[in-house]
């Protein structure tokens, strides 16, 4: 925990569907109802919490990312900026630049680097964060649009304005991309600890396993919630234990839970084994990250 | 030679179960290719030999020479990544964040900076338990470019189908919106959704029918788990029916899944009510497909 007391949880996953937004909305609606909690939907392709959250629009922001636009007056066809692109989107056709906005970083080298000043970035919209609050909770989703392929620059812009806005909140969740690529390592960059959350099948498992691997190599703290416990086999438990890694909270594989869930509707106030789940990851990451604080000032 | 490509946007909703499902029904008919490289799961069920094995490279990771460095700091304040942290008063590049622009290279004086291609992944080429020719993928942790390794599984699957004669290539799509998803649909003849009745089920399938839209592919949907909220399911054939996407089928939520997954087996080798109901999906397909 930082000195402030502030807590941010990540909740993460290798494989996609296995219960990411069931965890993260329902802890943020079970935080909120004791504490000012904040809740960040950084699933930015599929943003799905907002299905689940009901709360009022507080406010929303367009997002836009850095291009450059080539203006043709003043270009003298010199060639650097073709030289200079790594990623193919500045490419020179005849007497023309082409510039490929879905290809395009953002690293500023074809613009700064132009002799004749020919490509000032400008922006171009990827997405739009949305701001909602009810009672105790904020929660803010970032939205990738159609034809947006980048999912990183968003989930870097919407830390970015949760650093500026809500810093303060002392609860914090971040509900992450799925895989185990880049926009899961920007998803949880900011995060004091990860719950990975995972189920108990080969699938899962698998998963589970390069979701680990992704946390170690980040160095980041990390915890296993397993949902839809009593399904499929006990190959996670075991890999679990011999990884030594905590388990927090098994929520039960019930068919209840999944209709409600289909409904849009939070579990845990009508399924006691979520509520007790619940608890028990709260209760653990506390007890963690307080063991860790004590340590740390000795 | 005709490509079809197993879409859902959101996970969990059975696009691997069933893409698996319908490459053992193609048999050696198909070449079968697993694009959803951030976490392949199909040879879980289709069990390749891993016969052959390639490195793949995609871009490169800029490398600071400490010798030559004076820590002017002029890469770090280029840098767009903050890629070049100052670490006990050397800057080195973090390799999760730099995203090998090669701006830094350009501007350090000392020329104390060097581009390295960047190993992201593995492709592999095997055989799966039913004789089919298989290509599949690993992508590194953490490794960027996802899309190019998924355009790599798809290049080398049109090669392979072209060489071998092929009639179909089934292919396990990528989750979300985004690059690896727009890779996964390039070249498609033809586009199955799999989705489930839940509110994020049916925002997701809205959310990648979009996507499939603007390459106006033909499309079927098959809703697993039909059962779990007969409402939702109603409104999902709603939206088929608006957007004339042919429905496929309804999957019963069943155990089954995980108990035949659990066996390493896809849901067409035990017994199942799902059993059937693909057999007929994949012949609906094949008609669907043979209308073009």
């Amino acid at each position: 925990m930082t000195s402030n007391s502030k807590l941010k949880i990540a909740i993460a996953s290798g494989k996609g569907g296995t219960g990411k937004t069931l965890l993260s909305t329902n802890l943020a609606s079970f935080l909120s109802e004791k504490e000012q909690t904040l809740l960040v939907d950084l699933d930015v392709e599929e943003p799905n919490d907002s299905l689940f959250i009901k709360a009022k629009e507080t406010g929303t922001i367009e997002q836009f990312k850095m291009i450059p636009r080539w203006d043709e007056n003043k270009c003298t066809l010199c060639g650097e900026c073709t030289k200079n692109c790594k990623f193919h989107a500045v490419v020179q056709m005849g007497t023309f630049i082409a510039v490929f906005k879905e290809l395009c970083h953002s690293c500023y080298a074809c613009s700064e680097l132009c002799p004749a000043n020919a490509l000032p970035m400008e922006p171009h919209k990827m997405g739009i964060t949305t701001e909602y609050k009810n009672g105790n909770l904020t929660f803010i989703e970032s939205r990738l649009e159609i034809g947006e392929e980048q999912a990183v620059p968003l989930i870097h812009k919407t830390h970015n304005l949760v650093e500026a806005t809500h810093s303060d909140t002392p609860f914090q969740l971040f509900d992450c991309p799925p895989g185990t690529s880049c926009p899961v390592v920007a998803a949880t960059q900011n995060a004091h600890f990860v719950i990975l959350v995972t189920e108990p099948t080969p699938f899962g498992l698998h998963d589970l396993k390069l979701a680990v691997e992704t946390m170690r190599k980040t160095e980041k703290k990390f915890g296993v919630v397993i949902n839809k416990s009593g399904l499929g086999n006990h190959e996670v438990e075991r890999y679990c234990a011999e990884e030594q890694i905590d388990i927090l909270a098994k929520i039960p594989f019930d068919r209840k839970i999944a209709e409600l869930y289909s409904q849009g509707k939070l579990v845990y106030r009508e399924v006691n084994a979520m509520a007790e789940a619940l608890t028990q990851v709260v209760n653990f990451i506390q007890n963690t990250l307080t063991v860790e604080k004590s340590i740390a000032s000795l | 030679m005709k490509e079809i490509v197993v879409v859902s946007g959101k996970g969990g909703t059975g696009k691997t179960s069933i893409t698996a499902a319908l490459a053992v029904l193609a048999g050696n008919s198909a070449i079968v290719s697993d694009c959803d490289v951030d976490a392949a799961n199909m040879h879980l069920l289709l069990q390749p030999d891993f016969a052959s094995k390639t490195e793949f490279y995609s871009g490169v990771l800029a490398e600071i020479n400490q010798d030559t460095c004076i820590q002017c700091g002029i890469c770090a304040n280029t840098c767009r990544f903050n890629a070049i942290p100052l670490v006990n008063n050397q800057y080195k590049i973090d390799p999760l964040a730099c995203e090998g622009c090669g701006y830094c290279q350009k501007v350090c004086p000392q020329k104390a900076i060097t581009l390295h291609e960047r190993k992201s992944g593995q492709v592999f080429i095997s055989t799966t338990k039913v004789g089919s020719t298989m290509v599949h993928a690993k992508l590194d942790i953490g490794a960027e470019n996802s899309g190019k390794l998924v355009a790599k599984v798809k290049s080398n699957s049109q090669q392979l189908a072209k060489e071998q004669n092929k009639e179909f290539i089934i292919v396990d799509g990528s989750p979300g919106i985004g690059c690896p998803v727009v890779s996964s649909l390039s070249g498609a003849n033809y586009v199955v959704l799999v989705t489930e009745p839940t509110v994020s089920g049916l925002h997701d399938l809205e959310r990648i029918y979009s996507v499939v839209k603007r390459f106006r592919l033909k499309a079927g949907c098959i809703i697993n788990k039909h059962d779990i909220n007969p409402e939702k399911t109603k409104e999902i054939i709603q939206f088929l029916n608006a957007e004339k996407i042919t429905h496929l089928a309804n999957i019963p939520y069943e155990t089954q899944f995980v108990d035949a997954m659990t066996n390493a087996k896809t849901i067409v080798e035990v017994e199942s009510q799902a059993k059937n109901i693909i057999k007929e999906t994949w012949e609906k397909i094949k008609h669907d497909i043979s209308k073009n």
